[in-house]
């Protein structure tokens, strides 16, 4: 064990211990810890940030009578009180850069810098999306060059690229999938959904004006195949399956759901936003999957908050591929890159249409195929390794204190699972959750999957050292002993945090949502 | 007479109509309540599909509609005050009156007695 706090300080310790000892201060902050009000606090209406000339008031307006004509009371702030207040917010901000992530289902893993150093070359990073097809090759060569690589790990023979994020990846499967059956004059009104799949599953088929039927899970954590076969039929049109699934076990009876979904004329889509845990060791194209989308800012790195949006392409099977949606990028005999859109009669097809108004997110491009070239194939196939490596280790290594309601099925996968079951007095996941941050790490997801009591769900990703992971251990299976031995303290936590515990319940059932003076 | 799920809804029936909630133990899982969003009346429910949508701070669940019926009624008062729900759910608390299409479908459920073990059993 590394010897991560060389300071001796400890969360337990009191002002007595010397902690929070001297006078109080004036101002209420605590030399670098300092407190930000809101910018309506301390912005006034009479100032602005902007030097504008002043206004001819006879000049002629094209208003008319839509021009306002009262102040509406917003505040101004010169330009360092605004770079300040938003830098001071920063800093009570959680990231990635400042410690582990261990948020299951997020894959919240270390952003190369080289992928922003990409990113930002002027010649991805300055071009326009009007710009003419000719003079922009190079990027449209990187998206090519990226729905390749996607196709070539999911080993799936086409990709729509233009999906932005996760859940939007799914619509697109589900609306290639809605095409795929109207064209052959197949009305299906059902999609079915295991309970061990991502929550935006049901969304995105009750989005899609799909029926949602759930199908139970096994007590191992996997789909039960038995009860998802009896309920195949005409009316089915698609299966939506996560794998690896949100219990962090592969759904080792694909195949044979697969097989079966076909065979009741269905399709299958597959959640893959937890890719990362199979990516170069399973290619979902030989498991029977139709549809599937990857998320490029979970798998190929920038998560949440790593320099934008998300980007969610979906890789789609010879029988969905002739549905997907435009624009796509082809390239000529002359070796020209260009993109086929709606005027392009001959070679769109029967394309369901068009999902976004441009052709992706092509800073999550440049990254994530700078992400896939730095690493090489071994590379992609050691992340999913050490991904499972680094899950499984944490599972072993608190399984004999926390209850572990899967650890019987096998190793997991990216992420692991574990429940509140022997946690007493009152105790709960969320007091584990506050507890955590004390301790200085952002809470695993809570409450997640449903099947489990209490869930909490690790992903720890392959980025983190052991010395990092077993500092984590150290400081989760202290608070879970304190909730085992229903620590009453425990429940007031955060004690550290910028702000106490939030009334989480009030905020739902009374959000204030205006700035009332 | 007072009926039980297995999905901890309960039903009290009073000649033929029935009022349906969800159970104390059902509100204590669950946690504070947020919103419940109720069936429109004149929505037709069928025994073991979802009839209501209750979230709380931890999640969002579906409440199935014990038996076959009609919805006559829903609780306007949870829209203001979902927090009834956590405070009275067996009394106050309830979600909506449906017709009883079929009486013999409230055999199949646990009386009082019956619910209590059933929850001890979990």
């Amino acid at each position: 064990m590394n010897a991560p706090n060389t300071s001796g300080w400890k969360p337990e310790m009191t002002a007595a211990d010397g902690m929070h000892s001297g006078p109080a201060t004036t101002t209420g902050n605590r030399a670098l810890m300092l407190e930000e009000p809101l910018l309506f606090e301390i912005g006034r209406t009479d100032v602005t940030g902007v030097d504008l000339p002043a206004v001819d008031a006879s000049a002629p307006t094209r208003l008319g009578g839509l021009a306002r004509s009262n102040a509406i009371g917003l505040v101004g702030l010169t330009e360092p009180e605004t770079v300040r207040h938003y830098t001071r917010l920063s800093r009570q901000n959680y990231g990635i850069d400042l410690g582990f992530f261990p948020l299951g289902s997020c894959t919240m893993k270390h952003n190369p810098r080289l992928n922003e150093k990409v990113a930002r070359l002027p010649g991805f990073a300055d071009i326009h999306p009007l710009a003419p097809q000719n003079a922009v090759q190079g990027a449209l060569e990187v998206i090519s060059q990226l729905g390749e690589w996607l196709c070539k790990l999911t080993g799936m023979p086409a990709v729509a690229m233009s999906p932005k994020a996760g859940a939007h990846g799914e619509l697109c499967g589900i609306l290639a999938i809605r095409a795929a059956h109207e064209a052959r004059g197949d009305a299906r009104e059902v999609v079915l959904v295991p309970e061990s799949a991502h929550g935006t599953n049901p969304a995105t088929a009750a989005f899609a004006n799909y029926r949602v039927e759930d199908i139970p899970a096994t007590p191992e954590g996997r789909v039960d195949v038995a009860a998802l076969k009896a309920r195949l039929g005409p009316d089915v049109a698609a299966v939506m399956i996560t794998n690896p699934n949100t219990c962090g076990l592969f759904e080792k009876d694909f195949r044979e759901i697969a097989d079966a979904v076909h065979a009741a004329g269905g399709y299958v889509y597959c959640d893959g936003a937890n890719f990362n845990a199979i990516v170069g060791r399973v290619r979902p194209g030989d498991l029977g999957v139709d549809a599937m989308h990857i998320n490029l800012h979970k798998t190929f790195s920038t998560p949440h908050g790593g320099g934008g949006p998300g980007s969610g392409p979906v890789v789609f099977s010879e029988a969905l591929a002739p549905f997907a949606p435009l624009p796509f990028v082809r390239q000529d005999e002359g070796g020209t890159f260009y993109l086929v859109e709606e005027e392009n009669r001959a070679e769109r097809g029967p394309s369901f249409g068009r999902m976004t108004a441009f052709h992706g997110q092509m800073g999550m491009f440049t990254r994530a195929l700078t992400y896939m070239l730095s690493h090489g194939a071994d590379g992609l196939k050691q992340v999913a390794e050490d991904a499972v490596l680094n899950a499984n280790y944490i599972l072993r290594s608190m399984e004999d204190i926390l209850h572990a309601p899967f650890a019987a099925s096998g190793p997991c996968m990216h992420e692991a699972l574990f429940g509140d079951k022997d946690f007493t007095e009152g105790l709960t996941t969320l007091d584990v959750a506050k507890g955590l941050i004390d301790e200085g790490y952002h809470p695993m997801t809570v409450y997640f999957p449903l099947v489990v009591h209490g869930a909490m769900l690790v992903e720890p990703t392959e980025t983190e050292s052991k010395a990092a992971i077993d500092q984590f251990i150290t400081a989760f299976r202290a608070v879970v002993e304190r909730a085992l031995a229903g620590d009453q303290g425990l429940k007031q936590a955060p004690y550290y945090a910028p702000r106490r515990r939030l009334d989480e319940t009030a905020a739902a059932r009374k959000p204030k949502l205006a700035f009332e003076g | 007479m007072r009926y039980f799920t297995d999905e901890h809804e309960w039903i009290d029936v009073d000649g033929d109509v029935a009022t349906v909630g969800i159970t104390d133990y059902a509100q204590g899982q669950l946690g504070d309540i947020v919103f419940v969003e109720l069936p429109a009346v004149g929505t037709k429910v069928e025994k073991g599909k979802d009839a209501a949508v209750v979230e709380s701070v931890k999640a969002a669940s579906d409440v199935y509609a014990p038996i076959d019926g009609e919805v006559t009624e829903t609780n306007g008062a949870l829209e203001e005050d979902p927090a009834l729900v956590n405070t009275a759910p067996e009394g106050e608390g309830w979600f909506f009156r449906i017709t009883i299409a079929n009486a013999g479908q409230l055999e199949g459920l646990m009386d009082e007695a019956a619910y209590k073990d059933f929850v001890a059993s979990l």
